[in-house]
């Protein structure tokens, strides 16, 4: 532990992060900003620094995830913390413990941070609210995912120096969508303007209440915007009707070299993954010069550095030489 | 040797004889015996003070679910009722959404029973539409009339067929008695847990649009004029269901209609921060939806007050947002949250106050009292209009404690509930 973790000081973050809608410009700009020094961590030949060495972090997964999980682990490891994870297939969800039992379990076994999954809109907060521990949200319901949105701004602000002023279009089933909210508060909040463009059935009905413009048609955010961030169209959408076909979706809605070129300027490409091809976007716009996908997936590990840190009391100004302390 | 009680100088407000004056009232054998200034006790009555106090003809909840049988971990009959008397209630109405429903005369006669034995409350058994609440068959609606069943709901599911609504709206006439329904169109609401609006939007919980309820409600008054049934609407929510039904009402449709406290009082805010206990179904919904509510239950629209009283056990609200179920406690806060927040704000007078949770109610499904006239039934309950209480569910007589109101400061409280003439709670 650092000398500035062990500081009385009040955690700049609160004890939580479920969300960006209640975070200020600074704490959005301060996870950014402590972001930074943390890339470098996972470019060295030996991945780690002792920043959480002896913190105990739960990944409690209650829905399927690869990318998140891992993200997760990758950043919890490189800080030295002790994980266990635990996912819904292999606890006693199945066998029909309450999330509140969970809770009060997890608690019993003095842990010090969860980073939870869980399909219900509210349950991070609700898990929050019921024990001391630092809670993570990675995603719950249609709700918020705190962490994708902020490695999403840090993406766009890597590429184009700044997130003020950008237009940003969200594409596709923002209705379902937890990274859609979290990327609308957040980039309202650093100034962007921001827009949505899905048919209408995958739409909240009272999006534009967000602040967002709505476009109807892709051709149109195409030549609104300046940075696309196109969202998973899933399967089962199809199957409850709310497209007639996955094929029609991506004739009318998909992401293509081909509108691309129609654009006044070059679009910076964002997909949270993971990602469709042939659906919401095409394999040559994933894999072209534009596109900062796998960049997202780098920066993600950052971010969630940076998101640990703060919450175990880490002071944002602090975190290089909190890196270098004790010599990894 | 007959049982007599004289309520003294009381402020008698009936609304059923235009009454609103100190007088007092005497109880004989179970009946209102006499009504008038200074009656001179009966050697032999029970007599009780009621300077200060508004002696009202019974009231009736036409919408309680007491989870009998099936649930009795959340509410039974007996503690149902001993909640309806706390609450002020002489009377209540047990919907049929239990498990088994009651669908058949027998179990009409397992609430008629259990209603007697606990001694309380007044219980007026509602039977299914449906065998089995399925939406598909008609219940054995005459033999459950027989058995005592006042009307018939399949609560808790909206009749979602309209062919069988419009069966269950002409057989139902036979009988004398209304076919309630919850009006929700499914197709537009399952899976959905709150009101569509910016607030479902941030906190990205699916929505229940307004349309839903009102789409429905528009073909159960449509049905109803077809049939020349009578149609009694549920837990109204919406401004466009209420003009419907007030609009229904002038073409001489035979419709009654509830608005529940939580309509009349609280917003969709209510949710924020995913509080399980501000979730229901109808949802809460804006406040221009509640201000036309209030409108309806003003002018008429809406004919009664009813809690849709639904105890839910406390693991089960203590859940994700999604995963709770729907509903609130309503039988021991309605009368302070009336008073309080619509009465002492002028939405509407004590007498009509106690028109839509007693007069109301015994008109529309055709029950004993709702009236304090000669030879009615001795169904009485006494209110103190300038008690101050506060919300606490542990003093809740009902066996469950979900409700939004925890803490709430009231004013105005029941101080005795009488039936047949029994005094079967005081404060």
């Amino acid at each position: 532990m650092t000398a500035a973790m062990a500081s009385s000081r009040v955690p700049a973050l609160g004890k939580d992060l479920v969300g960006l809608e209640f975070l200020s410009q600074e704490q959005i700009l301060m996870i950014l900003d402590t972001a930074e020094p943390f890339k470098e961590i996972s470019e060295r030949r030996i991945k780690k620094v002792p920043v959480l060495r002896g913190k105990t972090i739960v990944n409690l997964f209650f829905e399927a995830s690869t990318r998140t999980r891992v993200s997760f682990e990758f950043a919890e490891k490189r800080l030295s913390a002790d994980t266990v994870n635990i996912s819904a297939s292999g606890s006693s969800v199945i066998k029909g413990e309450t999330l509140v039992d969970t809770a009060r379990n997890l608690e019993a076994m003095r842990i010090d941070m969860v980073v939870m999954r869980h399909g219900s809109s509210g349950a991070a907060k609700f898990l929050a609210d019921r024990i001391p521990s630092n809670v993570i949200n990675a995603g719950d319901g249609r709700h918020e995912h705190p962490t994708q949105g902020l490695l999403d701004l840090l993406t766009i602000r890597d590429h184009c120096d700044r997130v003020q002023g950008l237009k940003v279009c969200l594409v596709g089933d923002i209705l379902h969508s937890r990274v859609a909210r979290s990327n609308i508060y957040g980039l309202l909040k650093l100034g962007a303007e921001v827009a949505v463009c899905a048919p209408k059935t995958l739409l909240p009905s009272a999006i534009g209440d967000l602040g967002v413009k709505v476009f109807r048609r892709i051709e149109e955010a195409i030549e609104w915007a300046d940075v696309l961030n196109i969202l998973r169209l899933q399967l089962e959408r199809m199957e409850e009707g709310y497209v007639p076909s996955l094929r029609e979706y991506n004739r009318i809605w998909g992401v293509t070299a081909r509108r691309l070129e129609l654009a006044p300027q070059d679009l910076l490409i964002l997909h949270p993954g993971p990602m469709n091809r042939g659906v919401e976007i095409d394999s040559d716009v994933a894999d072209g010069p534009h596109s900062v996908i796998l960049n997202q997936v780098t920066n993600g590990v950052a971010v969630r550095m940076a998101v640990l840190y703060l919450l175990a009391g880490g002071q944002p100004g602090s975190a290089e030489a909190a890196k270098k302390e004790a010599g990894a | 040797m007959s049982a007599k009680a004289l309520l003294k100088s009381g402020r008698v407000v009936d609304p059923s004889q235009d009454l609103d004056e100190i007088l007092d009232l005497l109880l004989v054998d179970g009946i209102v015996a006499s009504i008038g200034k200074d009656i001179s006790a009966p050697e032999d009555a029970d007599v009780i003070d009621c300077s200060g106090l508004i002696v009202s003809p019974g009231l009736i909840d036409v919408h309680v679910h007491l989870r009998e049988p099936g649930e009795e971990h959340k509410e039974t009959i007996e503690t149902g009722v001993q909640a309806a008397v706390a609450g002020g209630y002489t009377a209540v109405c047990a919907m049929p959404n239990t498990d088994p429903p009651i669908d058949d005369p027998a179990a009409v006669g397992f609430i008629v029973a259990e209603g007697r034995k606990a001694q309380a409350a007044r219980v007026y058994p509602v039977g299914c539409i449906s065998v089995q609440r399925a939406g598909e068959n008609l219940a054995p609606i005459g033999e459950m009339v027989d058995a005592g069943a006042v009307a018939i709901t399949d609560d808790g599911n909206p009749v979602m067929n309209s062919g069988l609504m419009r069966l269950a709206l002409e057989y139902a006439q036979a009988f004398g008695i209304p076919v309630a329904d919850h009006p929700e169109d499914l197709g537009l609401s399952a899976g959905r847990h709150m009101n569509e609006s910016i607030v479902s939007t941030r906190l990205g919980l699916a929505g229940k649009p307004n349309a839903a309820e009102e789409v429905h409600i528009v073909r159960d008054l449509l049905l109803a004029e077809l049939t020349g049934g009578q149609i009694h609407l549920q837990h109204i929510s919406t401004e466009f269901g209420v003009d419907a039904i007030r609009q229904a009402k002038a073409r001489g449709v035979r419709v009654t209609a509830e608005a529940s406290p939580h309509h009349l009082v609280l917003t969709e805010e209510a949710v924020e921060g995913y509080r399980t206990e501000a979730k229901m179904n109808p949802p809460l919904r804006t406040a221009k939806d509640v201000a036309a509510v209030r409108a309806g239950l003003a002018d008429g629209s809406l004919d009664v007050i009813a809690t849709d009283h639904a105890p839910h056990h406390y693991d089960e609200k203590e859940s994700a947002f999604e995963d709770a179920p729907n509903g609130l406690v309503g039988l021991e806060t309605a009368i302070g949250i009336i008073m309080t927040d619509i009465v002492s704000e002028g939405v509407i007078d004590i007498a009509t106050m106690i028109d839509r949770m007693s007069c109301g109610p015994a008109r529309a499904f055709g029950l004993p009292g709702g009236t304090l006239s000669e030879g009615a039934v001795g169904d009485v309950t006494v209110i103190d209009p300038d008690l101050g209480w506060t919300v606490d569910p542990n003093a809740f007589r009902s066996k469950s404690q979900n409700t939004p109101f925890t803490g709430r400061e009231l004013k105005g409280a029941p101080n005795r509930t009488i039936v047949g003439g029994r005094t079967v709670w005081t404060r």
